[in-house]
């Protein structure tokens, strides 16, 4: 995978986040505070922009501008911990100019450790991380078993979908869902569905 | 719900204009989008920062000039600001004498002060920080993300902001800000929803007959819905979980705040429901706030803020403030 791989992923993710802008805020607004669609939607905008501008020449370089430019214009709780993802994952890249699914696999447990470290989130909280941790696991669990590239980033996406919707039954305990106490039981966290929606983008990218 | 906007992409920015328009003490860095005060920054005093989303006027922006901010960070509506803002922000009302962050606790907030102070670190300006976290409405703060901040926000801005006028260190500033933030609770009471103009539709859908008790500030529902009472009922309600949390006694700050939209004709009736039951309590309301200043757009509802006086607070409460929404003394 490629600096243009990953160019096209962002390409994925920001057509995604604009479909979809609108069922995001939706989920927000039924325990968070309706801005989650409008607020990634307009950092994928300024991220489109800011590659347009610079043009980095390996993945690393480009997913650590993705993340700075998310951090820059997102502001909210999804603009640090998106943004730390995305450098986390840029800075495990280092120089090289491509990267194969094992090291895509350490890119993501170190993305990983970001988002838990700032978020001081674990998995059943009803958070992002309760779909980028089983996408992690499915990308090591298919580097194990010695998956293509394609089927890999197949069964990444699915964990991550499944993870998404596994929040539905959860009572929230972090972010601002946690103030509806057992209030936010039902409700599908609207971070672990941008989650899904991002590695839904990057297996659109893969089948490109 | 009409809104008088020219587009939801450019509220921010358009409020702004207003801002800088109407009121020439202050100075807008519009492409930052940070509120200064017109001279900052005061050289050898410490500096004032806070900020927060859009969407809770005269917050921060109105509580900016002499005797309380020295900028405030307006973000997206209801998304707090980002670090670049903060950090700008920073240098731009740092008088040699450092800045203090007034941060509410909320996650978006916290984190995007932490990645400005950690960002920012490399501009040799010395940062402290206090976390407001008044609103004894979130229990069970280990399995949530702790306390929201809520009304208390105006009440350390003010009194750090008078402290600070003195020339008084960046350490006794902070100091007396947690104090204010230790010794203030607040409750709030939503009758309907807010409109977020991106989303275009109520938050959450209230019934006539039935309120959202605990609110926080940015049209989340509360704790738990309840019927409708009449005002005696439900101030009753907020006052004793207010109570229940620091019992009031003695001389007492208290804001009774509307959310945006509750004409002060309630916002009065209100107050007097919880002037009798401080007296209820052997406390009594010392000094005290009745108004609109930290909405939640167009919100119907209101919150109580209350702060145990000391000697100090009080003459810091009394010093002289001039600002777009706040201003005695001068």
């Amino acid at each position: 995978m490629n600096t243009d791989f990953f160019a096209a992923w962002i390409d994925e993710i920001a057509a995604a986040v604009r479909a979809r802008r609108d069922h995001l805020t939706q989920l927000d607004a039924a325990i968070g505070d309706a801005d989650h669609g409008a607020n990634l939607d307009r950092g994928f905008t300024a991220v489109r922009e800011a590659l347009a501008g610079a043009s980095p020449h390996t993945p690393g370089a480009l997913l650590v501008l993705v993340g700075s430019t998310l951090i820059r214009k997102v502001g909210g709780a999804s603009g640090p911990l998106y943004g730390t993802a995305f450098r986390e994952m840029g800075k495990a890249f280092g120089e090289a100019a491509e990267v194969s699914p094992a090291e895509l696999s350490t890119a993501l447990d170190a993305a990983l450790s970001g988002v838990r470290r700032l978020g001081a989130a674990a998995e059943g909280d009803k958070t992002m991380v309760d779909a980028l941790a089983p996408a992690a696991r499915a990308l090591a669990q298919a580097v194990r078993d010695g998956l293509k590239a394609e089927e890999a980033l197949e069964a990444t996406a699915a964990a991550a979908e499944q993870g998404a919707e596994a929040t539905i039954p959860l009572q929230a305990r972090k972010g601002r869902a946690s103030y509806l106490g057992p209030r936010s039981i039902g409700h599908e966290d609207p971070g672990a569905a941008s989650t899904a929606l991002l590695f839904g983008a990057l297996r659109a990218a893969a089948s490109r | 719900m009409k809104k008088l906007i020219n587009g939801a992409d450019s509220i921010v920015t358009d409020a702004l204009r207003g801002i800088a328009a109407a009121h020439p003490a202050l100075r807008v860095d519009l492409e930052n989008r940070i509120v200064f005060r017109a001279g900052a920054p005061t050289p050898g005093k410490v500096g004032l920062v806070s900020g927060g989303g859009s969407g809770h006027e005269p917050l921060h922006g109105g509580f900016v000039g002499y005797g309380m901010l020295d900028a405030a960070c307006p973000g997206e509506v209801f998304t707090s600001p980002v670090p670049d803002q903060i950090i700008e922000a920073t240098k731009g009302v740092d008088g040699g004498a450092g800045v203090l962050h007034i941060v509410k606790n909320y996650t978006g907030d916290v984190l995007n002060f932490e990645m400005a102070a950690e960002l920012g670190g490399d501009e040799g300006v010395e940062v402290a920080t206090v976390l407001v976290d008044d609103d004894v409405a979130v229990q069970d703060s280990l399995f949530t993300a702790g306390r929201r901040g809520t009304g208390a926000t105006l009440f350390v801005e003010k009194i750090a902001g008078a402290l600070a006028e003195t020339g008084a260190p960046l350490a006794e500033v902070a100091r007396a800000a947690r104090e204010v933030n230790e010794r203030s609770r607040s409750f709030g009471v939503a009758l309907s929803a807010c409109t977020v103009p991106a989303a275009g539709k109520p938050t959450f859908e209230l019934s006539d007959a039935e309120i959202e008790l605990g609110i926080g500030i940015h049209g989340e529902p509360g704790r738990a819905r309840a019927p409708m009472g009449e005002a005696r009922e439900i101030v009753r309600t907020a006052m004793d979980a207010i109570h229940a949390d620091l019992p009031l006694s003695g001389e007492t700050l208290v804001m009774v705040n509307g959310m945006g939209g509750t004409p002060l004709i309630e916002l009065y009736i209100v107050f007097a429901e919880v002037e009798a039951y401080l007296r209820e309590k052997g406390a009594t309301a010392a000094r005290s706030l009745v108004g609109n200043y930290v909405t939640s757009l167009d919100m119907q509802g209101f919150s109580v803020t209350t702060c145990s006086l000391t000697g100090e607070l009080t003459r810091l409460w009394d010093a002289p403030v001039e600002t777009p929404a706040l201003r005695w003394g001068r």
